[in-house]
């Protein structure tokens, strides 16, 4: 279910030699190739999905949206990412630091766990929760008595799309950091700064092209998650239901302009973060104040259900 | 001011490691002077610098600058200015912040920072580059800008870690006479590290040779070509012949230019030993030659062109070989 589409980034390589090109009609049947196999599983995907929301028309599909079901399942999602986001935000420039400045035991050990979550089936990442808070699980039943509700409820959903989108800004920091090595740093050092002061003016500065790229693509996967927040929504309309939830509901409903049109939605967020991300490298690249950003390891795009919506 | 160095010893990883990086390393840098840490790699000679700079942490020993130990002093508070071999200049900042960096996390009031920055930037031949980035310097540049941002506290020791190892061989000598120029300005008590011999004999005033964590020997430049104390002294620095008793015992070392070729007898060749010469690399204006005595052993020589010209020597032919200047090791210079 989740889209893990190798990138390349960084600047781009010459052309290849002459030497080391191949007979043009070999050259014009790998394009071909190339070229049907993209349209097959990335474009028309995503012009049946935009296809089938306008299907009957432009006011079915703003009916659809407005329905106030889907409205409510934006809200969740939008509050969902708006939590998700900034704490990872905030833990993952912390563990990108702490890995990048420092050897000590177990950091290897440390390295690997920060990549759990994108190792485990999503919907094993649900169920970890479930088994945690849930009326049976570890906490659940002290939870209980305290009246706080997790599984089923709008935390659960929080917490397990914090589990899934955790190694994002992580990882994407720490490639920078270790690319950049702690030389500022200690120049900085010399020159007689403070801690915070090298934070907030050699480290952050040196970073933020590689926060806001991992910002972009953890928020994409925060409002596209599907499976561990189907293990603990719970499905309850207009009270736990995501948008990916709700295209599914509305889908084994037959209410296909609903899903699509909810689909064509999230497609569009896809497709406006890749917009961004390739805006951000560009920009990185030209701005003489900063390097370019190293090939990031994974870019995890939003996926959506059904109609498994993956552009790259 | 003069930084001495005392018994200074670390060891990198566990504790019990007996292999230190750095193994009681006593000497004294001279007060106003150029002293070269030199040696080769592994030597631990970046890490004795960054230990004076306070980037490292001896497990033993001291470190005194004037009369003030700052072994335990944090390195904000030492007043060393450190270059560091790929310069680490602030990328996202341009050329007039990052001479300004150090004076401006000290709050220093903005006209006398702009002032500094202009005057820096003047000594160092870069007036109007200021607003220019990093990324947009050549390779000389930033490490001149390095210099200037470190120089903008007025430190009493500047540290300047492989400051040349990053530039093409042209840029290189270009900007070794230049720093020695630019020192004879400034007189700070300066230490400098390097593998390269010839850029610690042409700078410096005082030498303080490394090998394997230890210190060979320590000197003016003249003192440790003239006189080494062992047969690591003396290759390392200028390369040098070891002559070698009957027994395989070492005694004495020749300079590569210290040794004649014959092809046919001349007054003294009943004294010399006949030596093969097994290749030949013409390098300019002078030749090397490598030689294999009677007993096996290797021998460099090097000569004028014109000197090789004269012989009419090839390889393969045998040749005499009068060593004109031997010259026994100072063994009460070894340490």
């Amino acid at each position: 279910m989740s889209g893990i589409v190798g990138h390349l980034g960084g600047p781009a390589q010459g052309p290849r030699g002459e030497a080391t090109n191949e007979a043009p009609w070999v050259r014009f049947l790998l394009i071909a190739v190339a070229l049907a196999f993209l349209g097959l599983v990335l474009v028309l995907p995503l012009a049946v999905v935009f296809g089938s929301a306008f299907a009957k028309g432009l006011g079915p599909f703003f009916e659809a949206l407005s329905d106030s079901y889907t409205f409510s399942a934006i809200k969740l999602t939008l509050l969902v990412a708006a939590v998700a986001v900034p704490t990872n935000l905030v833990f993952g420039l912390g563990a990108a630091w702490l890995l990048a400045k420092y050897k000590f035991w177990g950091r290897s050990v440390l390295i690997t766990l920060i990549d759990l979550p994108f190792s485990v089936s999503p919907v094993i990442s649900g169920l970890i929760f479930v088994l945690l808070f849930g009326a049976h699980g570890w906490f659940g039943p002290a939870l209980a008595a305290q009246d706080i509700k997790v599984i089923f409820a709008v935390p659960g959903i929080v917490l397990a799309t914090c589990f899934i989108t955790f190694p994002i800004v992580a990882r994407e920091v720490l490639a920078v950091m270790e690319a950049q090595g702690s030389d500022e740093e200690e120049a900085a050092l010399t020159l007689g700064a403070s801690g915070w002061q090298i934070l907030t003016r050699i480290t952050l500065p040196n970073i933020k092209w590689g926060v806001l790229y991992g910002v972009i693509l953890c928020n994409a996967r925060a409002m596209g998650e599907f499976g561990a927040v189907s293990v603990v929504s719970g499905h309850i309309r207009g009270e736990t239901n995501t948008m990916p939830l709700h295209v599914e509901i509305l889908y084994n409903e037959y209410n296909f302009v609903g899903a699509f049109a909810v689909s064509s939605l999230l497609a569009l967020l896809a497709l406006f973060t890749l917009l961004l991300k390739k805006g951000l490298e560009l920009l990185s690249q030209r701005a003489p104040k900063s390097e370019p950003l190293p090939t990031p390891v994974e870019t995890i795009v939003a996926e959506t259900p059904v109609t498994q919506v993956i552009t790259s | 001011m003069t930084v001495t160095v005392s018994n200074l010893i670390k060891r990198f990883g566990h504790k019990n490691n007996l292999n230190a990086a750095v193994n009681d390393v006593s000497f004294v840098a001279p007060e106003g002077k150029v002293t070269t840490l030199l040696g080769p790699s592994g030597s631990g000679k970046t890490t004795v610098l960054r230990m004076i700079g306070g980037l490292e942490v001896p497990n033993g020993g001291s470190i005194t600058v004037g009369d003030r130990d700052i072994t335990k002093i944090p390195v904000r508070e030492r007043g060393v200015g450190f270059v560091f071999q790929n310069y680490a200049l602030f990328r996202h900042m341009t050329v007039a912040d990052n001479v300004a960096f150090g004076l401006s996390v000290r709050k220093a009031p903005k006209e006398e920072t702009r002032a500094k920055v202009a005057e820096l930037l003047g000594l160092v031949q870069l007036s109007g580059y200021g607003h220019r980035f990093p990324g947009q310097l050549s390779g000389g540049q930033r490490q001149r800008i390095a210099l200037a941002r470190a120089l903008a506290t007025k430190p009493s020791v500047l540290l300047l870690d492989e400051p040349f190892g990053a530039l093409d061989a042209r840029v290189r000598v270009e900007l070794r006479e230049w720093l020695r120029e630019f020192h004879e300005k400034t007189h700070v008590t300066t230490l400098l590290v390097t593998h390269d011999q010839e850029e610690a004999l042409e700078l410096s005033d005082h030498v303080v040779l490394l090998n394997e964590g230890k210190v060979a020997q320590a000197g003016s430049p003249h003192d440790l070509y003239d006189h080494p104390a062992s047969p690591f002294v003396a290759s390392f620095l200028g390369g040098a012949n070891v002559l070698r008793t009957n027994d395989g015992e070492v005694h004495a070392y020749v300079r590569p230019h210290d040794v004649r070729l014959y092809k046919t007898p001349v007054p003294s060749s009943d004294q010399l030993e006949m030596g093969r010469v097994e290749r030949l690399i013409r390098v300019g204006g002078y030749v090397k030659l490598l030689l294999t005595m009677p007993n096996g052993d290797p021998m460099s020589v090097q000569m004028t062109k014109q000197e090789f010209d004269l012989r009419g020597i090839e390889r393969g032919d045998k040749v005499l070989v009068d060593v004109d200047d031997m010259k026994p090791f100072s063994r009460d210079y070894q340490i």
